[in-house]
C-alpha cells in the first residue's frame, strides 16, 4: 500500500514556481488560491534557501481534528482529503495547519470566503474518478490517471519530489549519500543532529 | 361531469404529495473513490490496468523512479 508523501530539496530548489505553476494550470486554480507556493528564507542574501510548500498530507493531520464538521478523510494511500459539500468554510483548518495549507477563495462580491480548498496530491475529491464534477471542485485526478502530482513531475531540478513515501525517500538518500553529504545538508542536522553535537538526555539517535 | 373533475383533481392533489423531494439536511461526507480504479476520462496513461490495484501501484512506482537521476542516467547506484 503506497503512503503519498511529498519532500523538498533545498539544496536544488532554484525558485523558478514552476511548481506553483503547474499545479495552478493544472487544476485551473483561481486567482487568489495558491494550493503551492515557493517560500525563500534569507531572501537575497548568499546561501538564500527556498523551499515548496503545500498540503503535506499529514498522518496525524490537525486539520481533520479540528474540523467541526468532519468534512476531511484519508484515502488508503495516505491523501488528506475533503468534502466540499460539507465544508462550511469556517477557517478553523487554517489556524490548525502549519503549512498554510488551507485556501479560501476570495473573489465574492463581498469577499465572501467561500469554501475551503488546497493540495490534493492531484487525487481529486469524493466525486467519481476524472469527472467533470470532480474536476469543477478539485481539479484534475492524477492519480487515477496513473501519474503523480503535477508539481513534482513538472520539478526541473528535481528539487520537489512526489510519490510513495518509501520510494520518495530512498531517492532523496541515495542523492545525498551518492554526493558524500550527511549533516551538513539544509534542514538535516535539524532533524537528525550535527555530528559532536550533544543530545539532549533521553533523545534517540 | 363535475364530480369526475374533482375527483380527478383530488387524486392530482393527493399524488402531488409523491414529487416531493426530501429536504434533510446530508452532514454524511462521501468516501471518494480508490484511485487505483482509474479514471473515466481519455488521460488515462498507458501500461497499466484499471481496476487492477497490484497494476496501479508498479504504475506508481515505475512513474516516481522517474524522478530519481540516476535511474534516468544509469550513474551512481
Amino acid at each position: 500500500m503506497a503512503r503519498m508523501k511529498f519532500i523538498c530539496d533545498a539544496e536544488r530548489c532554484i525558485e523558478c514556481n514552476g511548481c506553483t505553476t503547474a499545479c495552478k494550470a493544472e487544476h485551473d486554480v483561481p486567482w487568489g488560491v495558491n494550493r503551492r507556493r515557493v517560500v525563500t528564507l534569507d531572501d537575497g542574501i548568499p546561501g538564500e534557501k527556498s523551499i515548496s510548500v503545500a498540503c503535506m498530507h499529514c498522518s496525524d493531520a490537525p486539520c481533520m481534528a479540528v474540523c467541526p464538521v468532519d468534512c476531511f478523510y484519508r484515502t488508503d494511500d495516505g491523501v488528506v482529503l475533503h468534502d466540499k459539500d460539507v465544508c462550511i468554510g469556517c477557517g478553523y483548518c487554517s489556524y490548525a495547519c502549519p503549512f498554510g495549507a488551507p485556501q479560501f477563495p476570495s473573489n465574492g462580491t463581498f469577499g465572501l470566503r467561500g469554501k475551503m480548498d488546497k493540495c490534493t496530491f492531484c487525487a481529486g475529491g469524493p466525486e467519481e474518478n476524472g469527472s467533470e464534477a470532480e474536476y469543477e471542485k478539485y481539479g484534475r485526478n492524477r492519480l487515477a490517471e496513473g501519474k503523480l502530482p503535477a508539481c513534482a513531475e513538472m520539478c526541473s531540478t528535481k528539487a520537489l519530489l512526489g510519490g510513495d513515501g518509501d520510494v520518495v525517500a530512498d531517492i532523496f538518500r541515495t542523492r545525498v549519500m551518492t554526493r558524500n553529504k550527511g549533516s551538513e545538508v539544509w534542514g538535516w542536522g535539524t532533524a537528525y543532529g550535527k555530528p559532536g553535537e550533544n543530545k539532549p538526555e533521553g533523545s534517540k539517535s | 361531469m363535475t364530480r369526475w373533475v374533482l375527483a380527478l383533481g383530488g387524486a392530482a392533489l393527493c399524488l402531488a404529495g409523491c414529487g416531493d423531494k426530501a429536504q434533510v439536511l446530508d452532514h454524511s461526507k462521501k468516501a471518494g473513490e480508490a484511485s487505483w480504479k482509474g479514471a473515466k476520462n481519455a488521460y488515462v496513461e498507458p501500461g497499466w490496468k484499471a481496476g487492477d490495484q497490484k497494476s496501479w501501484e508498479q504504475q506508481v512506482h515505475n512513474r516516481a523512479q522517474a524522478q530519481n537521476e540516476y535511474t534516468r542516467t544509469g550513474g551512481a547506484k
